[in-house]
C-alpha cells in the first residue's frame, strides 16, 4: 500500500492525469458497423493488492524488466548474424530489379533501338537525350542515346514504353564512378553494357514475359 | 621539484638564505642546480611593472597575444573587473540573455534536415522554433508540369519510408476524377502492399525513435526485417525503396508467382519479432522514463492542431481514415484501430506497436481473401496495354504510344482524397483541366501538421525530452518540406 500510494503521489506531481475523454460523441453513420477500437494506454503497475504492491516492489528492487531484455539480447548473440560478407557474397535479385540501363540487340548483332523516342518523352527526369537520322539502308537508327544517370530515377518508366525491348534496366548496380562525367551514358556504353549483360538480361525478360 | 622552484622564486631577495646555508638538507644539496634563481630579465619586469605587479601577467603583450585579443582582455580586466560578493563601489549592468540553440540539421536525433531553433531557459525549453525547407523539391509544382504516369514516382520521394502508401494516395484521386473503380484483385494487392509498408514505416518510426533515446539493439534486430520488406517490394515492382508500382488503374504488374507464399512465411514469424522489440522496450524503465509524460497533447490539443494517425489517436480520439472512409478493400477486411488513453510518447509507442500487430493481421487477410483476374482496368486510354496485345494489336500499339507520350486525359474537376498513411492522414488535392497534367496538385502531409505543433507539444519541457517528442511525431522530411 505505502507503494501505491508514494506512486499516485508521485503521478499526480510529476504528471498531468489524462483529461476526461469524450468519444462517444462521434456519429455512427461514418463508421462502419464492425468498427473496433482497441485501448491501449500503460497498465497499472499494481492491483491495488499487498500482494501487487509488493510484486511491484520486488520487480522494481530486482531489475526484472532489464534482466529479461539482457536475457533476450543474449539469446540473440547465439544466432545467426543476418549480414553478408557483401562484395563476395550478394543478397538475392529479382528479375524485376531495375538498376543500371542497357540497350540491347538483336541476335544478329543489329541494334534493337529504333528511335521512337518513347522513353525520352515519358522520362520523369528527363535524362534521356536521342538524337536520330535514317540509315543509308534506310532504316532509322539513333545517332546519338544520351542517359544522364546522375538525373535518372530508375522508375523503369522507360523500359515499359519501349516497344522493341531495347532500353532495359538490368541488374547491375555496381557501377559507381570517381567522377560525374563517367555516369553520363552515350549510346557506346549503353551498347556496351547490353552486350556485356545480355545473358541475364534476357532471361529476366523471359522470366517477366507473363506479367508484362 | 616544482614545490623547490616555487620556494626559490619567493626566496629571491636573499634574506633566507642565511637559514639556507645553515641548515642545508641533504636533499637540497643533491638538487640544488634545478633551483631557479631570479634572472635578468625577470628583475627588469618588476622594474616596468604596475602596482599589480606581474603576477598573473608577467611578460608583456606580445603580437601573438595582439593577435588572439589578449590585450583587449586585459584592459576589460582593468576597466571592468569582476565584482566579488561584498563590492561596495559602482555596480556595473550586465546583459544577459537566454541560450539560443540550434539543434540540427546535421544533429542525428533530427530525422534527416530538421532545423530546430531552441530558446533555453537552463535546460529548460522556452521556445521552438523548426526552420524547414531545406529538402524542399517543388514537388507540388513539378508535378503540374508532368503527366498523371509521370508524376507517380515523385511520391515516392515523399515520405520515403513509406512509399506505396503515398502512390496510393495519388492513384486514388487520379481514379476519381476519372470516375474509375479498380479490378478487386488491384484493391487487395494494394492493401497488402499497403499494410506491409505500415508495417515499415513503424519499425523505422519505433526503433528510431528508441535509438535517439538510447536503445539501439531493436534497432538492428528489426532492420532485418525490414530489409526483408524490401525485398517484397523489390520481388513485387523491381525497387526497393522507390517502386513506382501503384499505378491509376490499378497496379503495375501482377505479383509474381511464389511472393505470396513467401509473405506468409514472414507473416507468420514476424509476431516473434514485435515480442522480441516489446521484451527490449515496453516494460523497460528506462524507456518508460524517458516516455510516459513526455509530449503530452491533449485530445482537444490534437483536433485544433490538426494532428492525424496515432499522434492523435494516441490522444484517445477515433480516428482513422480506413474506418470512417475505407478505400481500396479496407472495407472488407477486419482490424481494430489501437486508441490511446493518455497521449504521451509511450502510449503513441504502444499504438504502433498494436498497429504493426493489426497489419499482419490484415496481411493474412488479404493473402487468404486474394481474388483472382485483372489487376489493372481494361481502359487502354488509362493504363497501357500488356505487352503481347501490344505487339500484336494495332488498336493497342497506338493506345501504347498514346500511354507514353500524352499520357491520359482526365475530365475537368476537383478532389482530395485522403489515406491512412503510417503517419496519419496523407491527402492529395487535385485539381485537373481536362488535359493529360493536372493542373494544380496539392499534398497535404501529415508531418506538416505534427511538426508546426512542435513548440507546443514541448513548451517548457527540457532539451532531451524533444528528441523523443521529435521521435513520436516520427516526422520525415520528404514529405514536410516537399
Amino acid at each position: 500500500m505505502a507503494l501505491k500510494s508514494v506512486a499516485v503521489l508521485t503521478k499526480g506531481m510529476f504528471g498531468r492525469m489524462p483529461a476526461q475523454l469524450a468519444i462517444s460523441s462521434v456519429p455512427s453513420n461514418t463508421i462502419q458497423k464492425r468498427s473496433n477500437y482497441k485501448f491501449v494506454g500503460m497498465p497499472n503497475e499494481t492491483d491495488g493488492t499487498l500482494a501487487g504492491d509488493l510484486n511491484y516492489g520486488l520487480h522494481t528492487v530486482f531489475f526484472t524488466e532489464l534482466f529479461r531484455g539482457f536475457g533476450v539480447m543474449l539469446g540473440h548473440v547465439f544466432m545467426e548474424p543476418a549480414t553478408i560478407n557483401y562484395p563476395f557474397e550478394k543478397g538475392p535479385l529479382s528479375s524485376r530489379f531495375r538498376g543500371e540501363h542497357a540497350l540491347r540487340r538483336y541476335p544478329s548483332g543489329e541494334e534493337r533501338c529504333i528511335a521512337c523516342k518513347l522513353c525520352e518523352a515519358i522520362c520523369p527526369a528527363q535524362a534521356i537525350t536521342i538524337e536520330a537520322e535514317t540509315r543509308p539502308d534506310g532504316s532509322r537508327r539513333t545517332t546519338r542515346y544520351d542517359i544522364d544517370m546522375t538525373k535518372c530515377i530508375y522508375c523503369g518508366l522507360c523500359q515499359e514504353a519501349c516497344p522493341v525491348d531495347a532500353i532495359v534496366e538490368g541488374p547491375n548496380f555496381e557501377y559507381s564512378t570517381e567522377t560525374h562525367e563517367e555516369l553520363l551514358y552515350n549510346k557506346e556504353k549503353l551498347l556496351l553494357n547490353g552486350d556485356r549483360w545480355e545473358p541475364e538480361l534476357a532471361s529476366n525478360l523471359q522470366a517477366e514475359y507473363l506479367y508484362r | 621539484m616544482l614545490g623547490r622552484k616555487i620556494a626559490g622564486t619567493c626566496l629571491r631577495s636573499g634574506v633566507p638564505s642565511v637559514t639556507a646555508t645553515s641548515s642545508t638538507p641533504v636533499s637540497q644539496k643533491r638538487n640544488s642546480h634545478t633551483i631557479w634563481y631570479p634572472d635578468a630579465k625577470f628583475e627588469r619586469q618588476f622594474k616596468t611593472g604596475g602596482t599589480l605587479g606581474k603576477l598573473w601577467m608577467s611578460e608583456r603583450v606580445s603580437d601573438f597575444d595582439e593577435k588572439i585579443g589578449l590585450d583587449k582582455l586585459e584592459k576589460l580586466a582593468y576597466t571592468d573587473p569582476v565584482m566579488s560578493d561584498n563590492y561596495s563601489g559602482k555596480q556595473r549592468e550586465k546583459n544577459l540573455e537566454n541560450m539560443i540553440l540550434n539543434f540540427g540539421p546535421q544533429h542525428p536525433a533530427a530525422h534527416g534536415v530538421l532545423r530546430l531553433v531552441l530558446k533555453l531557459e537552463g535546460e529548460v525549453i522556452i521556445k521552438a522554433i523548426p526552420h524547414i525547407g531545406l529538402l524542399h523539391r517543388a514537388t507540388e509544382k513539378l508535378i503540374e508540369h508532368k503527366t498523371y504516369t509521370q508524376a507517380l514516382p515523385y511520391f515516392d520521394r515523399l515520405d520515403y519510408v513509406s512509399m506505396m502508401c503515398n502512390e496510393q494516395a495519388w492513384s486514388l484521386a487520379v481514379e476519381k476524377l476519372l470516375g474509375i473503380d479498380i479490378p478487386p484483385r488491384a484493391k487487395y494487392i494494394r492493401t497488402l502492399m499497403g499494410e506491409l509498408t505500415r508495417i515499415q514505416n513503424h519499425i523505422m518510426g519505433i526503433t528510431t525513435h528508441a535509438l535517439d533515446v538510447g536503445a539501439m539493439t531493436p534497432f538492428f534486430w528489426m532492420f532485418e526485417e525490414r530489409e526483408k520488406l524490401f525485398e517484397f517490394s523489390e520481388r513485387v515492382s523491381g525497387a526497393r525503396m522507390h517502386a513506382n508500382y501503384v499505378r491509376p488503374g490499378g497496379v503495375a504488374w501482377d505479383m509474381p508467382i511464389g511472393l505470396m507464399d513467401d509473405i506468409y512465411d514472414w507473416a507468420i514469424k514476424f509476431p516473434e519479432r514485435i515480442d522480441e522489440l516489446e521484451d527490449m522496450l515496453t516494460e523497460n524503465r528506462i524507456w518508460k522514463a524517458r516516455t510516459i509524460d513526455i509530449g503530452l497533447v491533449s485530445a482537444a490539443d490534437a483536433l485544433n492542431w490538426g494532428f492525424t494517425g496515432v499522434m492523435v489517436r494516441g490522444s484517445g480520439i477515433k480516428q482513422d481514415v480506413r474506418k470512417t472512409q475505407p478505400y481500396d478493400a479496407y472495407d472488407q477486411v477486419e482490424f481494430d484501430v489501437p486508441i490511446g488513453t493518455k497521449g504521451d510518447c509511450y502510449d503513441r509507442y504502444l499504438c504502433r506497436i498494436e498497429e504493426m500487430r493489426q497489419s499482419l493481421n490484415i496481411v493474412h487477410q488479404c493473402l487468404n481473401k486474394m481474388p483472382a483476374g485483372e489487376i489493372k482496368v481494361d481502359d487502354h486510354k488509362v493504363v497501357p496495354p500488356k505487352r503481347a496485345e501490344m505487339k500484336e494489336n494495332m488498336e493497342s500499339l497506338i493506345h501504347h504510344f498514346k500511354f507514353f507520350t500524352e499520357g491520359f486525359q482526365v475530365p475537368p474537376g476537383a478532389t482530395y482524397v485522403p489515406i491512412e498513411a503510417p503517419k496519419g492522414e496523407f491527402g492529395v488535392y487535385l485539381v485537373a483541366d481536362g488535359t493529360g497534367k493536372p493542373y494544380r496538385c496539392f499534398i497535404r502531409a501529415p508531418g506538416f501538421a505534427h511538426l508546426a505543433a512542435v513548440h507546443d507539444v514541448c513548451y517548457m519541457s527540457l532539451i532531451a525530452d524533444i528528441v523523443a517528442v521529435i521521435g513520436t511525431m516520427d516526422i520525415v522530411f520528404g514529405e514536410v518540406d516537399r
